[in-house]
């Protein structure tokens, strides 16, 4: 039936046009950020992305199902000059019946596959899994491979095509661990021990960050996943393990000032009097691609940064402003950049 | 008794009776304004911190706000959104319109009434004199243990967060108790349970949600209070304590809430769309045993919140299951909404503007809550932006457009006079876009990983242009509050005049006076049918076309003779006294509770408040 539309409704198809060109455009570039869910890089991430395309298109029908009947029922019965009556219809049981019955059935097709997943994602890998400790601190994160004996902080080197467990605990609050290109999220909660299971499919550098609100630095609490070839894993295993080369010249400065100054309260560096635990162990933080929680880059200027003071580059973390002179910087960005 | 009775005036009565009057007050239509004010009030204030988040986040690195500043905005924004507007806004039309839809006088208990409005503005005063003190609360309005345990909350943000809400939940108990009452007992003659609008419906059933769910979190809170002032360790995981135990009660309290803010809203949508549509509420029973059933439900659900904390796959398993078991009771809602338009004649005011935007928009935000039911998919999005549009889309879309939905319907009923149609529907379309504009593109932003509650990001994340989009969408929000806050006024002075029954009403409200007088109905109306005001005037036009009489058919816009006014001369009607001692109880209690931040004396003397004001009230005559 010919239904006329006027002013201002008229524009309403206009502007669910534009609308759906917007939403179609948006849809259309994502996938490509750093941290996007939906470009799965392991099994974990595959199978929920499995899931997620069901349950988007699922959606995706129901909506515009549901929309266009209710646009189309507000258009089409508005009221004309020559108002009467309608039929005082109260309702229609088989009708209503029927759509409690369907969008019931929609729903246990998702369930199905998803309570599948959900078991899925808690099988813990065989014998050829790989440990990983995840330790969240305000605002940073702590990594030990049990086996290989090897403590860093703030990028986690896997090996592709090994299973990997996670293993996940808090030395303060709660935070949740995330890598999205590899897969969901797994809280991080004092007093409990997670884990988290997943074998990555292709080498790469993939962020992360925490995701449950931690505080002041909530924002700033960043981790960096590189993914190796195994022969490159067991390089980097290896490289971790030796001790960190000799200090020499301005290195060797460093090396004092950090002796003698505050640092050795809170940082370790292996093979040194420096046992602090309060701190990221920087045995090697010198082959590190970033600082402070991930934050920062890697780079003698931005070291120098943090150094001057910890405290405008990440205001309320641990780390105080130790007032050291721009000589004993210049000598410890030496110093802690030879630690590869 | 006369029908307004002077109250007993003090001094500060005799030097400002209007003050004195509305402090004094316990009727239910000056109580649900005074609501429905307040409420507004920290409508702005939320919308203002709204705005400095979008400022902060609208480019990468951004620097408007300060790091501890942003956390104070993100968690007092939803604080007052949710406790200090949408249940306030949803409460002052419980005031004004429950107990006119169901034929009553007033609430079943006036100083009670009272009472949970003072105590609820002094929570809200308390709360927001955190930013005063230059200690806002920032730990979340989830305030996760032991976030909010010493060490890691030192200074009294987390004391405002825990004393606010702790007296804001003693207003949200008394005011739901009162009207779990009054429904059940107040009701005209003949009004049976099935013949209630369904916005009693949903007022009575968002009480029992309020009963079962608030002692809950009072508990969670005065757990937390002990440990913050006293030294137990419930949450202190140091001395063995489990924090997940704060998230189970916080989330068995938290799930039901998201269903005491939308029900209301549902409520007032289920008048709206059969007034405007002239046509009866589709599936009427369907309606009511639907919200019943999500009323129900939403005690199953609360895990649903902790998909990633790690309870494992059978606890994972089950709470994917009850919450999407609730999504079908929802969707039933939908689908009678819209057979109730189906076939209908719609007027398109203003408020079936509202209406149909409520539905449209709630429906992008069902959708989004089914696919984070999944708990895999949950992984993903959980605590991403993902979420923050989908709880936008049900709290604003949803609720805040179904509670303007009922301002534009009920306006001339409590102002007598109509709001300004061409405005209205500026404000409608202003609203609609910007909020499109704003929370459609965090979807994109979650998609593309961008966590909750960061105070900044750096660029080359893909989050730039979302981020700007959704910041210029909530300027033009602001823009429609302004428009509605234009119309509001000029309308309230210059509108035009309403009569009793302007939509063609099927409701009892509208067989009174716009606005109605103290005592509501002359008479105690006795009710034959669901929508019994077009039961009566269609009756009334059946026989004046029968007999014929040209006297009697004037149908719409007119108060029904049996209960006209006309007919109360000489009458003596019983109304409650008015009473300053909810006042003073109020007093008392926001000043013990903020004893617990200043000095223990200030204890002492709110306790001293507070047992005056009660030995007063018990021995006030009544009425």
């Amino acid at each position: 039936m010919a239904v006329r539309i006027r002013s201002p409704l008229r524009w309403v198809p206009l502007a669910l046009l534009l609308a759906a060109t917007a939403v179609l455009s948006g849809c259309l570039g994502m996938g490509e950020g750093p941290q996007t869910t939906i470009v799965p890089f392991s099994d974990h991430a595959q199978r929920i992305q499995d899931l997620y395309v069901l349950v988007f298109w699922m959606a995706a029908g129901v909506f515009v199902v549901v929309e266009a009947a209710l646009v189309y029922a507000t258009l089409r019965y508005r009221r004309r000059p020559d108002d009467v009556l309608p039929p005082q219809v109260h309702g229609n049981t088989r009708l209503e019946v029927a759509w409690t019955i369907a969008p019931a059935v929609v729903l246990f097709v998702i369930a199905i596959p998803t309570i599948q997943a959900i078991f899925a994602a808690a099988t813990p890998p065989g014998s050829d899994g790989l440990e990983i400790v995840v330790t969240g601190h305000q605002w940073w994160w702590e990594l030990e491979y049990p086996d290989a004996q090897v403590v860093t902080a703030n990028e986690v080197h896997i090996p592709v095509g090994r299973p990997i467990s996670f293993t996940l605990k808090s030395a303060d609050v709660i935070h949740s661990f995330w890598v999205p290109r590899l897969g969901g999220k797994m809280d991080v909660v004092p007093g409990h021990t997670n884990h988290l299971y997943l074998t990555a499919y292709q080498a790469g550098t993939y962020l992360g960050q925490c995701v449950e609100f931690c505080g002041l630095q909530h924002a700033n609490m960043k981790l960096r996943l590189i993914a190796h070839t195994p022969e490159e894993f067991d390089a980097w295993v290896q490289s971790q393990q030796a001790p960190p080369s000799q200090a020499a010249g301005k290195a060797q400065e460093g090396a004092q000032v950090f002796a003698r100054s505050a640092c050795v309260g809170c940082h370790t560096v292996a093979g040194t009097p420096a046992q602090g635990k309060i701190g990221p162990n920087l045995t090697h933080v010198g082959s590190r691609t970033s600082l402070a929680g991930a934050v920062l880059d890697n780079t003698p200027e931005n070291l120098a940064r943090w150094l001057r003071d910890p405290q405008e580059v990440k205001p309320g973390n641990q780390m105080p402003n130790l007032h050291l002179s721009d000589v004993d910087i210049e000598a410890l960005v030496a110093y802690l950049e030879s630690l590869k | 008794m006369a029908t307004t009775v002077p109250p007993e005036t003090g001094a500060l009565g005799r030097v400002y009776p209007v003050l004195w009057s509305w402090l004094t007050t316990v009727d239910h239509k000056r109580i649900g304004i005074l609501y429905g004010t307040t409420a507004f009030v920290f409508f702005l204030v939320g919308g203002i911190e709204a705005l400095l988040i979008r400022l902060q986040l609208a480019v990468p690195d951004g620097k408007v706000v300060a790091p501890d500043t942003f956390n104070a905005l993100f968690t007092m924004h939803a604080l007052t959104m949710i406790f200090l507007v949408v249940m306030p806004l949803a409460a002052a039309f419980f005031n004004y319109v429950v107990p006119l839809l169901i034929g009553a006088r007033d609430v079943a208990f006036p100083r009670l009434n009272a009472l949970s409005y003072w105590i609820f503005l002094a929570g809200a005063l308390l709360l927001n004199a955190s930013w005063v003190a230059g200690t806002p609360a920032d730990v979340g309005w989830f305030a996760y243990a032991p976030l909010t345990e010493r060490p890691y909350a030192n200074t009294h943000s987390a004391d405002f967060y825990v004393l606010g809400l702790q007296v804001l939940g003693v207003a949200s108990l008394a005011a739901a108790f009162n009207f779990m009452v009054t429904i059940v007992n107040l009701r005209a003659p003949g009004m049976s349970l099935l013949r209630m609008p369904i916005f009693v419906w949903t007022t009575l059933i968002t009480s029992f949600l309020i009963i079962f769910a608030f002692p809950v979190f009072t508990i969670a809170v005065t757990l937390l209070l002990f440990d913050r002032f006293f030294g137990t360790s419930f949450y202190v995981v140091a001395r063995g304590a489990d924090p997940v135990l704060w998230q189970h009660l916080f989330w068995i309290f938290g799930h039901p809430e998201v269903y005491i803010l939308i029900l209301p809203p549902m409520g007032i949508v289920s008048e709206v769309l059969p007034t405007f549509a002239r046509k009866p509420l589709f599936g009427y029973p369907f309606v009511v045993f639907a919200s019943a059933a999500i009323a129900f439900l939403g005690y199953g659900v609360w895990a649903h919140h902790m998909f990633a904390v790690g309870l494992g796959p059978v606890a994972n398993s089950v709470f994917a299951a009850t919450t999407m078991l609730i999504a079908v009771p929802t969707g039933v809602k939908v689908f009678n909404w819209i057979g109730t338009l189906i076939g209908g004649s719609i007027r398109m005011a203003t408020a079936l503007y509202f209406a149909v935007g409520f539905i449209s928009m709630f429906i992008i935000g069902g959708l989004s809550g089914v696919m984070h039911a999944v708990p895999p998919v949950d992984w993903q999005q959980t605590d991403t932006y993902f979420v923050v549009a989908h709880i936008h889309y049900v709290l604003f879309a949803g609720a805040v457009l179904g509670l303007f939905a009922g301002i534009y319907y009920w306006f001339p009923k409590f102002s007598g006079r109509l709001l300004d149609e061409r405005l209205g529907k500026l404000h409608f379309w202003l609203t609609f876009v910007g909020l499109n504009v704003t929370f459609f593109p965090m979807h994109f932003l979650g998609v593309e990983g961008m966590p909750r509650r960061i105070y900044t990001y750096p660029a080359g994340m893909g989050w730039e242009l979302w981020n700007l989009v959704a910041t210029i969408g909530a300027f033009v929000i602001a823009l429609s509050v302004l428009v509605f806050l234009a119309n509001a006024f000029t309308s309230l002075r210059y509108g035009q005049r309403a009569s009793a029954d302007p939509w063609d009403g099927r409701t009892l409200e509208w067989a009174t006076s716009s606005p109605p007088p103290p005592y509501n109905f002359a008479r105690m109306p006795h009710i034959e049918a669901r929508d019994v005001l077009w039961h009566w005037k269609r009756e009334r036009a059946r026989r004046a076309r029968e007999t014929k009489a040209g006297e009697h058919t004037r149908i719409a816009g007119g108060a029904v003779d049996e209960l006209d006014l006309a007919t109360l001369r000489g009458e003596r009607i019983h109304l409650p006294r008015p009473s300053i001692f909810p006042f003073i109880v109020a007093l008392g209690i926001v000043l013990a509770a903020t004893g617990f931040i200043t000095s223990y004396v200030i204890s002492a003397i709110g306790v001293a408040y507070l047992l005056a004001g009660l030995y007063g009230w018990a021995f006030e005559p009544a009425g």
